[in-house]
Order: C-alpha cells, then sequence, then structure tokens
C-alpha cells in the first residue's frame, strides 16, 4: 500500500538559513554542497565551508533531518585532489550520504570510504534500469535521482526493474536537457556544469537597457530581448528567444518551472522513495515556502492518495516563487516531449 | 594517427546513406562508427542494415564499430543496444553507461564514447579495467587537460578526439525539431530528415548560435582541429574522429588525411579547405575557451 510508504521530502540548502528553513518546515532532509567547484551550484555566496556544514549537519540530526552532500561535478586531472578532499571531509563530517556522478570519484569514494552511503546524482545521467545497476554494481550507489527526461511509465518500469532507490524533481526550475550531458554553458562561456559546477555562470551575464527595452546577454550572445515594461527573467541560455525557420521563439523552452503536485500520487504508486526540491541558489524564503507546501501535499497524498487533489491555495503559492510564474510537468507528460 | 568517420547524427534518406558510406568505403579513412546515437525513432535503417554496410566497408579495408543510442529511455532502446551488444563480430561504442553495463556483462571490448564522461584519469582506468580498448574525449575537454590525461593513461587505451564537425553538446526527452514545426514528438513525421546537417538557430541578431537535430543540440559552428593535428599527435592521440556533414567530406577528409601523411601542411590544407568549405570554424575548447571561440 502506497500510504503506507515514507516518502523522503529532500529540500535544498543553499546556505545555513536556507537549510534551517528547510529543516523547520518539514524536510526529511536537505542537501548542500561546500563552497567551491566541487558542486553544480558553485555560485558566489552560496554554499557551506567545514564550519558552517558542521553547525548545519548538528542542527538538522538534531531535529531528525538527513543531511546529503552533493558532489557532483566531474573533476578533472588538475584538480582532482580537491574532489577527493572533499570526499574525505564529507565522511568526516558525518553527512548521510554524498550525491555524486563522476565514475572515477565514485570509485574513489566507494573504495576509500566503504562505509559511506552514496547516491547517484542526476549529474550522472542515468535514465535506464541498466544504468542504475551499472553504477550499483561498480560503487554500490543505494539511491539514483532522476535526469528530468522520463514520462510516468518510463519511471515505472524504471524502478521494478532495479532494487536502488529512485529520487525524483518535485518542484524546482527545469532542466530541458539530460543533466550532466549538456555542454551548452561551456560552448558559450567556458564554464559548465560538469566542469565548474554553473550554468549560464552570472559573471557571463550582461545587461543592456535603453529606449527599445533590455536586452540580456552571456558573454556577449543574445540571449532575450524585452520590449519596456515586460517582465525579464535571468538569461539561462536555453530559455531565451532564438530564431529558428524564420520565427522568433523559445525554441528550447520557456522559462517555467517543474511542478509535479498533480501527480504525487502517480509517483507514489510507481514506487519514488524521494521527492527533491530544486534551488540552492534560491533565498531562505523560497526554500521555506516550498518545502512547507510540498510537505502538506506530500503528507495528503501519503494519508489518502486516492482522494488527492492539490488545493488551488498550493498551486498558487508555488507559482509565486516558479521560474516565469509558471509550472510545467516536464518530460512526465509525453504532450511536453 | 588513424582517422575516423564518427557515427552519422543527423537523418538521411535510406540512398543517401548508401551513397555516403559508398563514397567513405573509397576514402583513406581507417575506421567508420555505423548506427543510429540521437533517435531511435530514427528507423531507416534496421541493425541488418547496418550489419550489411559493416561488411562492405569491411571489404574495404575499414574497421568497423557499432555505435549505441545516447539518450536511452524506454524497454525497446534497452533491447536495439542489447541487440547491438551481442552482434558478436565488431567492437562497440558505448554512449551511455547502460551500453557499458551491458557489453561489460558481455565481456567484449568496447570504445567509450564522447557521451561517457571521462574527465580523469581514475574514469579512465575504470573504464580500462571494464575492458575499454579506447575513449572519446568529452567535447568541452582541452588540450591542457588531454595533455594531462595522456600523461597517466592506462596501458592500452587508446585515445580519440572529436576534429571534425557540428558538436554535439547536449541531449534532451524533448524534440526540438518538431517543436519547432508545433508537432508532438509522438507524431514527429520525421521531420529532422529535412535538414541534412540539422535546423540552424540563430540569436535574434542573426548570429549563427546551435544547431537543432532532433533531440540533440550541436555547435552552431563546426568543429575543427585541422591545423591542431601535429599537437594531437605529439599527445599521443590515436585517432581522430571527423563527423559526418553532408557537404565536403570528401574534401574535409582529404585533407586531415594530407596532414596526417604528412604531405600537405596544415595551415595550407586549411587555406585549400578553406575555398570549398568557406572559413566559419571554431575550436575554443580545444585551447580551453568557450567551445564557440575561434583561434
Amino acid at each position: 500500500m502506497a500510504s503506507e510508504k515514507k516518502v523522503e521530502l529532500v529540500c535544498p540548502a543553499g546556505s545555513l538559513p536556507a537549510l534551517k528553513a528547510a529543516v523547520d518546515n518539514g524536510a526529511d532532509a536537505v542537501y548542500m554542497g561546500f563552497r567551491d567547484a566541487t558542486n553544480a551550484r558553485n555560485f558566489p555566496g552560496l554554499n557551506f565551508d567545514a564550519g558552517s556544514a558542521t553547525k548545519g549537519i548538528q542542527y538538522a540530526h538534531e531535529r531528525g533531518a538527513k543531511v546529503l552532500l552533493a558532489l557532483n561535478t566531474f573533476p578533472q586531472p588538475e584538480n582532482w585532489a580537491q574532489w577527493t578532499q572533499a570526499v574525505d571531509l564529507a565522511a568526516t563530517l558525518g553527512v548521510d550520504a554524498i550525491i555524486m556522478a563522476d565514475p572515477g570519484l565514485l570509485r574513489y569514494a566507494a573504495t576509500t570510504h566503504p562505509g559511506l552511503r552514496l547516491h547517484l546524482s542526476v549529474q550522472g545521467s542515468a535514465t535506464s534500469y541498466d544504468a542504475i545497476n551499472f553504477y550499483q554494481q561498480q560503487f554500490g550507489i543505494q539511491r539514483v535521482v532522476l535526469p528530468r527526461v522520463l514520462s510516468f511509465s518510463q519511471v515505472t518500469r524504471l524502478i521494478a526493474n532495479t532494487d536502488v532507490e529512485v529520487e525524483v524533481f518535485g518542484f524546482g526550475s527545469l532542466c530541458v536537457m539530460v543533466e550532466g550531458r549538456c555542454a551548452l554553458s561551456s560552448y558559450v562561456t567556458g564554464e559548465s556544469p560538469n566542469t565548474c559546477g554553473a550554468c549560464s555562470p552570472a559573471k557571463a551575464v550582461r545587461w543592456e537597457e535603453d529606449a527599445n527595452g533590455r536586452r540580456s546577454r552571456l558573454n556577449g550572445v543574445l540571449i532575450d530581448s524585452y520590449k519596456p515594461g515586460e517582465s525579464a527573467g535571468y538569461p539561462v541560455l536555453c530559455k531565451g528567444r532564438f530564431e529558428v525557420n524564420g520565427q522568433v521563439d523559445y525554441a528550447i523552452e520557456e522559462p517555467t518551472s517543474l511542478s509535479l503536485l498533480d501527480r504525487l500520487p502517480d509517483l507514489l504508486k510507481a514506487g519514488v522513495v524521494a521527492v527533491k526540491v530544486e534551488g540552492r541558489q534560491r533565498s531562505p524564503a523560497y526554500v521555506k515556502q516550498v518545502t512547507r507546501v510540498l510537505r502538506q501535499a506530500l503528507d495528503a497524498c501519503l494519508a489518502d492518495p486516492e482522494n488527492y487533489t492539490p488545493r488551488p491555495d498550493w498551486v498558487v503559492q508555488l507559482d509565486r516563487v516558479a521560474e516565469g510564474s509558471t509550472h510545467t510537468l516536464g518530460a512526465l507528460d509525453r504532450a511536453w516531449q | 594517427m588513424k582517422l575516423a568517420v564518427g557515427p552519422l547524427l543527423y537523418l538521411w534518406s535510406r540512398e543517401e546513406i548508401m551513397a555516403f558510406y559508398a563514397r567513405v568505403a573509397a576514402l583513406p579513412v581507417d575506421i567508420v562508427y555505423l548506427g543510429e546515437t540521437v533517435c531511435s525513432k530514427r528507423r531507416i535503417l534496421t541493425l541488418g542494415d547496418w550489419q550489411l554496410l559493416a561488411e562492405r566497408l569491411v571489404s574495404a579495408g575499414k574497421e568497423v564499430v557499432l555505435s549505441t543510442l545516447t539518450l536511452m529511455e524506454s524497454e525497446s532502446e534497452l533491447r536495439t543496444m542489447r541487440h547491438i551488444v551481442a552482434n558478436g563480430r565488431y567492437p562497440v561504442e558505448a554512449n551511455d553507461m547502460a551500453a557499458v553495463y551491458a557489453v561489460t556483462e558481455a565481456g567484449g571490448p568496447f570504445i567509450a564514447g564522447p557521451h561517457i564522461n571521462t574527465y580523469n584519469q581514475a574514469t579512465l582506468e575504470l573504464l580500462s579495467d571494464l575492458g575499454a580498448q579506447r575513449w572519446v574525449m568529452p567535447m568541452e575537454l582541452s588540450r591542457d587537460t588531454l595533455m594531462q590525461m595522456q600523461q597517466k593513461r592506462p596501458d592500452g587505451l587508446q585515445t580519440e578526439v572529436f576534429v571534425y564537425g557540428r558538436m554535439p553538446l547536449a541531449f534532451s526527452a524533448r524534440c526540438f525539431t518538431a517543436r519547432n514545426r508545433n508537432l508532438p514528438k509522438d507524431d514527429c513525421r520525421l521531420c529532422c530528415g529535412d535538414y541534412a546537417d540539422g535546423l540552424s538557430l540563430g540569436t535574434q541578431e542573426g548570429e549563427n548560435f546551435l544547431t537543432l537535430n532532433g533531440i540533440q543540440t550541436q555547435s552552431g559552428l563546426v568543429c575543427n582541429l585541422l591545423t591542431e593535428l601535429p599537437a594531437l599527435d605529439e599527445l599521443g592521440v590515436d585517432v581522430v574522429r571527423l563527423s559526418p556533414q553532408s557537404q565536403h567530406m570528401e574534401q574535409v577528409i582529404g585533407a586531415f588525411h594530407d596532414v596526417i601523411q604528412r604531405d600537405v601542411r596544415p595551415e595550407d590544407a586549411q587555406e585549400q579547405l578553406n575555398v570549398v568549405a568557406g572559413k566559419e570554424y571554431c575550436n575554443g575548447y580545444w585551447f580551453g575557451e568557450p567551445g564557440m571561440a575561434a583561434r
């Protein structure tokens, strides 16, 4: 029975205040990263050093919440030692699991810290049970975070064919590409999620404004232009307006967020063990708001999946903090694909 | 240094595909990768057809590798991949860990394709331990990174670098070509087949930016490392990969062959190629810069 199952709510902690907001508002687990390129949200002013991580872990553990550490970028020869040191530090700090993507680093962690629980990051690009079983066989991963490319029936079949736990994104900014396999950002800026832990990095962004409106550029490349008064969003390069076949439009994706609120019962029925909220780069207020809504929704769904429907005020609250103030089911809905 | 023709990334007609590989059979390339790596809905050629093509290329003296799909989502895609792995004759290019899993279960040799994220020597060692005979460097890595990878490369593991063509940069569940045509992916009518080199995506200022190729997004510019062949050779690169484009491939193959054979100086070969193929290239990744940059 789905209703007897425990489903973990995993929330983003880009800072100590965000971590506290998540724990205080019902997160079962939080995920964080160190203050460097070892994680996929390597943004100025975010993340944890050893001291703040220790405080955060203590805060979460005292309140019964787990702490997961994202070490989910791909180290290169010149900085390999920085990544292995981060794995060692994570093991010392006593996190509940490390979320990793790089096969070489997974091997290092599995051999050096055999007791450490390993999760395969969304950046590991595992979209089938064969791929997941590879990571399980090689490194003993216990959980996988699925890239946002599978339909409901594909997720269901995948879960039925692996005993690795499956975590899915339930809310947050939508990555249109298979995570871990997108080099668009480095094509434009030289930095990508894989290499530097950043997509469309802020230092490459430039805004221009004149009587005709505003334009956003990424390393000089025009990502979008806005008429005077038109609301403008952060220039994530796949969510700009481009010209294809003579039409100027959102050729790849429009600014929108993923929200699976409508389909939580289906996810639980499929056997998902954890629902993740994206947004370590977002404010503690966002974390508080989203955690609170998702907690209520998950509890309602777990208690009575047959009669679950998202409350209208939940939808309003989530859309308020969503990218583009709107949401989609993404690839889970075949029509989106 | 051997010359390879990478897997065809576009949807061409059966006649175009046959004609292309008939030409390749007669051209000075050593290795040919065959198979569909982008979208499982493209079934212009069956695995049997690819194997027939493989026989012809082997008869013409080529080494053949069968490539597998990069983004695997469905059961039928896994089945096709397992059939390829079980072909019993040709090595397989694994483009996803699902294929690495299948190939290691089968105990066969394999080539770790450009979409297996091989970013460091620990991953090289892992792949080598699993039976990889060659790895293909990910698109976004630089010469300097390659140099360090080469220094600690496991014995017997060959290195291949993508040196020509529009670079495959991203994969999605969504088909962007169908999106442009207002078609759902489930009824895409194989519209990507209308664009022999992909569908060009420009900025609002008319800059050639990216190329839409179904669920794959490529660079707008063609990557070209022709003049870097001496540096690649010096780094001990075993194979260089040319990615099929619909235009000028004979001249491209000829130019790379001539430089590898030291018959023509790289700069001269490049100048000759510019006459037919134009001067718009990128090579930024190689120099540790944004991929679209050119030196």
